[in-house]
């Protein structure tokens, strides 16, 4: 029994000891895990000029301006933002299926000398929300929400938010 | 050397092994080390399992893959979240079922807690397998990539190397119960990549989305969608449970043939050594 009980205790201070060790190590990382910055980190901290890193934020309402550059390919401008600040984009290529207005987006490339962030690769990034398309229209048609400003508010409150929508008439 | 604490599953059953097996006070741990009750009891729960695990898929997928509604946005490409999240989950609760094997292994020194963990490894690594190549043919679509290395996926191979590891490395040795050592320490370093898998998404930025179901406040799902994401992760559960059950009853009923047979040839060999000397 006290040769079990050793064994236990050892296990537990090994991992104590591991542990910490572990959340330590992540703590200290915290600022380099990321794996996109906000404009609000690039205005904060411009990083060297040339060097790639990625951008993430929102595309801003009607910031999206489609064009074709001047090889066919199809090429896209818009606004990047994460509320309080923002940042223009180029971006020459076949743009995600999720690209929208509102949707979140993470780009790869580089911060040129006028402050535009000329990307080489745009992925979209989508919300923890998942809805059938009725429930998004009636989203849409009460008013809670447009898409293009943002996410969707939580699943918990559509149900209860019907009914005040058609009160208030707005 | 320590077989006087635990009695040894590899004990042939039979009248001369019964005053062995009998320690002065047994834990409720070791009840089920002995191999012939285990069997027995899995023997009768098995086939409930199994037809609980088709019964339930039978209800959850095709509700899931045919009769829940698209999303919004993305489409009919959202029903690979049936099959993405339940193995998502399975190959993290499977892997807190392989640490707590483990400290069952290192601290109580259970002979089936071992077999168990050697057992639970392979289906483990196939479903950590599955939720990566789902979560890559969903990302390839959605997010424009079929890979990147942001946290959470990281974090997520991370967890599938250590179910390979585990499952490669208690084979590695000749003697089990040194594979079987090395495992368990390794799955106990290994589960503190669980939280990491977890909470990736809270404590970085990452192109994977937090979580939807397993958070604090109401689920972001639809519950025409989060209803049989429900059934199939249970479905999937029972048939994971299942499956690594049965592999740990064929694991037992061989080691006791190997067991029988080592000594039948024992026997034929020099038949005045008695029973008591065999090595596990």
């Amino acid at each position: 029994m006290t040769r079990k009980r050793r064994r236990l205790y050892l296990l537990l201070l090994c991992g104590l000891g591991l542990g910490s060790a572990t959340a330590l190590t992540l703590t200290a990382f915290q600022d380099n895990l990321v794996f996109f910055r906000s404009p609000s980190d690039i205005a904060r901290e411009a990083p060297p000029p040339g060097r790639a890193f990625r951008l993430g934020g929102l595309v801003e309402a009607g910031s999206v301006t489609r064009e074709q550059a001047p090889d066919g390919r199809p090429s896209a401008r818009f606004r990047v933002t994460d509320g309080p600040t923002t940042l223009t984009v180029t971006y020459t290529g076949v743009l995600p299926d999720l690209f929208r207005e509102g949707q979140g987006v993470v780009a790869l490339g580089r911060l040129g000398p006028d402050g535009v962030f000329r990307a080489s690769e745009v992925l979209a990034r989508h919300d923890e929300t998942y809805m059938p398309p009725e429930v998004a229209d009636a989203l849409r048609r009460s008013g809670h929400w447009n898409p293009s400003q943002g996410a969707a508010p939580p699943a918990g409150n559509w149900n209860t938010m019907a009914p005040t929508a058609s009160r208030s008439g707005s | 050397m320590r077989a006087v604490e635990t009695p040894s599953l590899t004990a042939a059953p039979g009248p001369s092994a019964a005053p062995r097996v009998a320690p002065a006070r047994p834990p409720v741990l070791h009840r089920f080390a002995n191999p012939g009750r285990f069997l027995r009891a899995t023997g009768r729960l098995l086939p409930w399992l199994g037809g609980a695990a088709i019964l339930v898929l039978a209800i959850g997928l095709p509700w899931a893959l045919f009769l829940s509604p698209p999303d919004w946005q993305q489409g009919e490409t959202v029903r690979l979240l049936y099959i993405h999240v339940p193995m998502a989950w399975l190959a993290m609760g499977g892997y807190a079922g392989l640490a707590l094997l483990s400290v069952a292994s290192l601290v109580w020194r259970h002979p089936l807690a071992d077999l168990a963990a050697r057992e639970l490894s392979p289906v483990g690594a196939l479903a950590c397998f599955l939720c990566l190549v789902t979560g890559s043919l969903w990302g390839k679509p959605m997010w424009g990539t079929w890979w990147v290395w942001d946290a959470r996926l990281t974090s997520v191979l991370v967890l599938f190397f250590l179910w390979l590891g585990h499952a490669a490395l208690v084979r590695a040795f000749d003697a089990p119960e040194r594979g079987a050592r090395a495992g368990a320490i390794l799955a106990l370093l290994g589960a503190l990549n669980l939280p990491v898998v977890k909470f990736s998404v809270d404590w970085w930025n990452t192109l994977h989305q937090p979580a939807s179901v397993a958070r604090l406040g109401a689920p972001g799902l639809h519950v025409g969608m989060l209803y049989p994401l429900l059934v199939c992760a249970l479905g999937f559960t029972l048939a994971f449970a299942a499956l690594v059950l049965a592999r740990t009853r064929a694991a037992v009923m061989e080691r006791r043939i190997r067991a029988l047979q080592l000594a039948a040839a024992r026997r034929l060999d020099r038949p005045e050594v008695s029973p008591g000397s065999a090595a596990a």
